[in-house]
This record gives structure tokens, C-alpha cells and sequence, in this order.
């Protein structure tokens, strides 16, 4: 383990529905390195989410060990979680989760507030983070006033103000029209590039996960394929 | 987040729904008004009874001797009264006696007084206070003279038929001419106005302007009592502690007068301005009393309207707390948030509703004889009523929105 981001063992999560036991994981093996661009593929139940919850420190794990930046995560308090989130995760969703009264400054912003960060070094990396993804020029406005996109680059903004060791997206194009979604595809494939960003895609579309350098396929909450492994190392 | 940081996003809130904040901070609102006008308008009255209303009715340092209880406080049994009804009255001998027995120690003055109507040439004024006094009254009472002079000892001695007048009865007789040797008449009588006291102003809206007093020599004393009969015998002493002791002095000397034996009650009473001072105190207690459990009836319905308001905002507002969590928020963080906001409403009502009491204390002020002073403890009181209400009544929505799961809450449309 080089320079291992995440690394899980046997990560398996039950939920009681009802009298029954539905197993959404059984048991996941995972190595994601600093640098990767992993896409995380699969039909709808098989898993995906949960392992994206898991990954994200959402959720706890019913049973297994996760690792994220050689910390042991899967034992943590909500607190703790919440911590780990602030700091190690910027997370991108499908439907933006932008807050709908805040300018995009303060939505971008957030994180740092919950970090502990002043006022003003809060304004200006969040101003820095919004000209980065290009909306510079678009930080006063409300999310009402933006477009699809535009709102994208905003929770994408909020994703990298805190420096986070992974960017953790959801669908991200799942609510976009199809040249907006390559927009939004060339933003992380630079982020990956020039910044070495990790970038973890949890999607059902082949092609936008074939913009990623390693798909990681599963199937009733165990992978089933892993192409594309070395290239990172 | 710092509590700075809550209260911003918390008063940000407030201004995106006015109305809808302004209707959940209603009870605090209604309960802090009540509390402000209440205590100013109940410590305004403190005050003037003890100063002025005391002072004036009184005088500084002034007991009295009197037949029957004026003031009386608390119900008085059947046999009490009828006890009352028979004692004797004071008498003029009275009241020499007691003028010698205070000879350079203190002024003593007999006071009798009567509602007359009292005329001059074609007008008439009903219901002046007419009274005979000694000469000290004025000294005791502290009237000043405006115009005119006070009677001579020559004209007490003869009981000439002289008066001096309030100023009431001086602008409406003689609104263009001086009063000065000017008659009245009362009943049959006709006095001579000598002198016009100066403006004595209102106490409860009512004039104390409208008088004409005459030696008690004169003919007044027909007017106002039985022959050799006086309501009232006034003692004014140096300082408070003479005033105590001259207390003593008279009923010492009132009983021997009178004979009474050691196990009889005293039939007189010795007034001083405590008696209706403490009458005042009885009904500001009684208001004291009330005065909680109204205020404390529209707090705790406002705090019930503001944990509701606060709950529907919780369910509202379920998709932003889960963004909040996930980008880091921990429980604390959100259970300030909303503990805020309930605390920020309330307050917000709580220093509307001291500003509405203050207008309406300044209010009873202007347009009626009621005095009315602000005190700042019951500013102090009232916002910190308003943080307590919010804060009780934030505590169970605030913890429901801290526990939400993140995972649900992000799916919560």
C-alpha cells in the first residue's frame, strides 16, 4: 500500500426491512491510490449507493474495516464523521444540494464554516474556489439564478474549498442535458489532470464512465469487475 | 459554527419571513409588552404615592389625630365599625391641648373641612373644599402664598370672616381682576379674599386648586362642623424620629384626656402617611401578584407556538440539514443552529414588545392622570425572557433536527 486514499476489507452493510435482512454489501475489497479516477458502475440495487454512503462516511458499515488516508473510519462517532467529512471529502450530488437562499459564495463557503474558519480567509478561498471552476463573475447570485451547469460548478467549487483528499460525485450529470454533462466531465477530468485530484464517480451511464481511468463494476454488493487497475500506480 | 455566525443566519431567516416569524413570536411579543407597561405603570404609581401623592396629602414629617380611621385597609367586622361610629370626636379644647403640649416643639394645627358651593356675584363653583384652620396650617401644609397675605393674629383672635383661596377659585371668579378684597359667599356667609394660594397642581386628575380656607375662628366653623367640633388635629415635627416620639407623646396625652383606663383600645387614631401607604402597598402586591400569571400565561402559549413554527421548520428545512451534515456539520452544530433561531425569534418579539410596553406606558402617561416610569431591570427582564422562552422551546425541535440521519435527510424531497 503505496499511497493508498481508501482501502476497504470485507466492507458489508445489512439493513433490517422489516423481519427481513437485505445485504446491500457482502463484502467489498477496495484499493483506491492518491491520483486515481475511479468511475463505480452498476445497475440500480446492486450496491452502489451504499458503497458511495460507506466511502463518503455517511454511514457506518455493519461489518468490515475502512481505511480512508490510513485512518480507520469504520469504527467512528457521528462527530468524528462529521469531521472526516469536513476535511478528507468534497462531495458533489445529482441535484446540486445547493442551499436555495444562499449566494453561490456562501453555499461554497459552508464547509469552511463547519471547519471553524474567520470570515474573511472564508470569502476569499471560497472567491478563489468559484474562479476556478470559471464563475467568478457569478458569485452573488442565488441558485434560482443559475443555470443547471452553472449550478454544478458551484457544488463542484464547494467540493474543492476545503482541500479535500477525495471529490466524491453522485450521478453528477444525471440532471444535465448532454453538452452541459461533457462540460461538467472536461471540470473533473482538469481537476484530475492538473491538479492531481482524486475523483471517485459513482454512475450508471457507460459513457461518462468511460471518462474515468478505472472502472469499478458491481454486482449484488460484490464487485464484479475492476478494469483499468494500474494505471495510477 | 460560532454563536456570532447562528444568530446572523438566524436573523437572516427572520428578515426572508417577517410575517410568518412576526405570528410564531406573537406570545412573546403580547407577554413582554404586558411585563413593561405593567411594572412602569405600577412603579410610576410607587413613586408618586410615596412622593407626592404621601407629601402632599400629609406633609413630610406630619401625624394626625383624628376621631375615626380614614384609610382603612382590609374588611372592618360589623362590631368594629359600630365601635368606631361611637367614639368621640376631637373638640377644639382638644386641640388646644395639644397645641400647649407641643408649644416650640412642634407646629400643631386643627383642620375641619367640608364639599360647599361656593358664589361670587352671579357665578357659582360647587363642590369647593372649604375649611377652617388654625393659623400653622399653611406652615404644616406647605401652601405657599401667590397674592395676598395669610390671616393676622388679630383676625384669628376676633374670628373675622376672611379667606384665603385655591387658585382654581381665583382664575374662575376673578380671571381679570386680583381676588383682593374681593367677597365670596357660602351659604349665608360672606368672606373676604385676603390672599390666593399658589398652584397646588393635580393629584389623580384631581384638582387640588379648588379650596377656600378660613380661620377656624370665623364663621366658617358653623360651616363645616358642630360647635367646638374639629376633624383633625395636625402635628408637624423637626425630623422623623421627633415625629415618632411626639407620636407617643399624643396618645399618652390624648388617653389621659379622655380617661381611658390601661386595657382600653385607644378611641382616636393617630394617621400619618404610612396608613395609606401601606393601603398603596396592599393593591401594588395584589398587581405583583396578577402580573406573573399573565405575562406567564402568554409566554407559555407563545413558547408552544414557537416550538411548532420551529418543528414545521425543522421537516421544512430537512434536505439543508442533510447538506449541512454531509458538508461537515456535526450534531452540536445543528442543535445550536436551530436552538438559536427559536432563542433569536423569541428575543425579537421580546424587544418589540418592550418597546410596544414603553409606548404604552408612555401613553397611559399623556392621556391619563396614571404616572408611568420604564425601569431598566424590567427591560433586562424582558429580553432575558425572551432568550429563556426560545431557548426552552427550541430544545426538543432543535435535537430532532440534530438527530436526522444525513443519508435520509439527502433524499428528503
Amino acid at each position: 500500500m503505496t499511497d493508498c486514499v481508501i482501502r476497504t476489507i470485507g466492507l458489508t452493510r445489512e439493513y433490517a426491512m422489516g423481519s427481513e435482512v437485505v445485504r446491500a454489501l457482502r463484502g467489498v475489497d477496495l484499493e483506491i491510490e492518491r491520483n486515481e479516477y475511479v468511475a463505480i458502475m452498476g445497475p440500480s440495487g446492486s450496491g452502489k449507493s451504499t458503497f458511495m454512503n460507506l466511502i463518503g462516511c455517511l454511514d457506518t458499515p455493519t461489518a468490515g474495516q475502512y481505511w480512508l488516508n490510513g485512518i480507520e473510519v469504520s469504527k467512528m462517532s457521528d462527530d468524528e464523521l462529521a469531521r472526516v467529512r469536513n476535511r478528507e471529502i468534497g462531495f458533489v450530488f445529482q441535484t446540486f444540494n445547493l442551499l436555495p437562499r444562499a449566494t453561490a459564495l456562501h453555499n461554497v463557503e459552508l464547509p469552511l464554516v463547519y471547519s471553524g474558519l474567520g470570515s474573511k480567509e472564508r470569502k476569499d478561498r471560497a472567491a478563489f474556489a468559484l474562479q476556478s471552476v470559471g464563475l467568478g463573475e457569478r458569485m452573488t447570485h442565488k441558485p434560482n439564478e443559475l443555470s443547471g451547469g452553472q449550478r454544478q460548478r458551484v457544488a463542484i467549487a464547494r467540493a474543492l474549498v476545503t482541500q479535500p483528499s477525495i471529490i466524491l460525485a453522485d450521478e453528477p450529470t444525471g440532471n444535465l442535458d448532454s453538452t452541459t454533462s461533457e462540460e461538467i466531465m472536461r471540470l473533473f477530468e482538469e481537476l484530475h489532470t492538473e491538479r492531481g485530484q482524486t475523483v471517485i464517480m459513482v454512475t450508471h451511464e457507460h459513457d461518462i464512465a468511460e471518462h474515468a481511468r478505472r472502472v469499478v463494476t458491481l454486482h449484488d454488493g460484490l464487485i464484479s469487475s475492476d478494469r483499468g487497475r494500474a494505471q495510477a500506480a | 459554527m460560532s454563536l456570532l455566525e447562528a444568530i446572523r443566519l438566524a436573523l437572516g431567516m427572520i428578515r426572508a419571513q417577517k410575517l410568518k416569524s412576526f405570528f410564531s413570536a406573537v406570545g412573546a411579543f403580547v407577554g413582554v409588552t404586558f411585563l413593561i407597561a405593567v411594572i412602569s405603570i405600577v412603579n410610576g404609581m410607587d413613586h408618586y404615592m410615596k412622593v407626592d401623592f404621601a407629601a402632599k396629602l400629609f406633609g413630610v414629617n406630619t401625624f394626625s389625630i383624628v376621631a375615626r380611621d380614614r384609610v382603612q385597609i382590609g374588611r372592618m367586622s360589623e362590631e368594629q365599625w359600630r365601635a368606631m361610629r361611637r367614639r368621640p370626636r376631637l373638640t377644639e379644647d382638644d386641640f388646644q391641648a395639644v397645641h400647649d403640649h407641643f408649644a416650640g416643639r412642634a407646629l400643631v394645627a386643627a383642620e375641619s373641612d367640608a364639599g360647599e358651593t361656593v358664589y361670587s356675584g352671579t357665578q357659582h363653583s360647587r363642590n369647593v373644599e372649604v375649611r377652617a384652620v388654625s393659623p400653622d396650617y399653611f406652615n404644616i401644609r406647605d401652601i405657599e402664598i401667590a397674592q395676598g397675605r395669610l390671616f393676622s393674629p388679630q383676625e384669628i383672635l376676633n374670628g373675622s370672616d376672611v379667606v384665603v383661596i385655591g387658585n382654581d377659585l381665583a382664575e374662575k371668579f376673578f380671571p381679570s381682576t386680583s381676588p383682593l378684597g374681593h367677597t365670596i359667599r357660602i351659604e349665608s356667609f360672606t368672606f373676604r379674599v385676603i390672599g390666593v394660594a399658589a398652584k397646588q397642581g393635580n393629584l389623580f386628575g384631581q384638582s387640588q386648586d379648588k379650596f377656600a380656607v378660613a380661620p377656624y375662628t370665623s364663621s366658617m366653623r358653623r360651616l363645616v362642623n358642630p360647635h367646638h367640633i374639629v376633624d383633625a388635629i395636625m402635628v408637624k415635627t423637626p425630623d422623623l424620629a421627633s415625629m415618632h416620639a411626639a407620636m407617643d407623646d399624643a396618645q399618652e396625652l390624648m388617653r389621659a384626656r379622655r380617661h381611658l383606663l390601661p386595657e382600653q383600645d385607644d378611641n382616636f387614631h393617630l394617621e400619618t402617611s404610612d396608613d395609606v401607604l401601606s393601603f398603596w402597598a396592599k393593591i401594588s402586591h395584589i398587581l405583583y401578584l396578577a402580573l406573573p400569571m399573565l405575562v406567564g400565561i402568554s409566554l407559555v402559549v407563545g413558547g408552544i407556538v414557537i416550538m411548532n413554527i420551529m418543528l414545521m421548520a425543522v421537516s421544512e428545512r430537512t434536505r439543508e440539514i442533510g447538506i449541512r451534515k454531509a458538508l461537515g456539520a456535526k450534531r452540536r452544530d445543528i442543535l445550536r443552529q436551530f436552538l438559536v433561531e427559536a432563542a433569536t425569534l423569541s428575543t425579537t418579539g421580546a424587544v418589540l414588545g418592550i418597546i410596544t410596553g414603553i409606548v404604552l406606558a408612555k401613553i397611559v402617561n399623556a392621556i391619563s392622570p396614571l404616572p408611568a416610569t420604564i425601569s431598566l431591570a424590567s427591560i433586562i427582564g424582558g429580553v432575558l425572557l425572551g432568550v429563556l422562552v426560545g431557548v426552552i422551546s427550541g430544545v426538543y425541535p432543535a435535537s430532532r433536527a440534530s438527530r436526522l440521519d444525513p443519508i435520509a435527510a439527502l433524499r428528503f424531497e
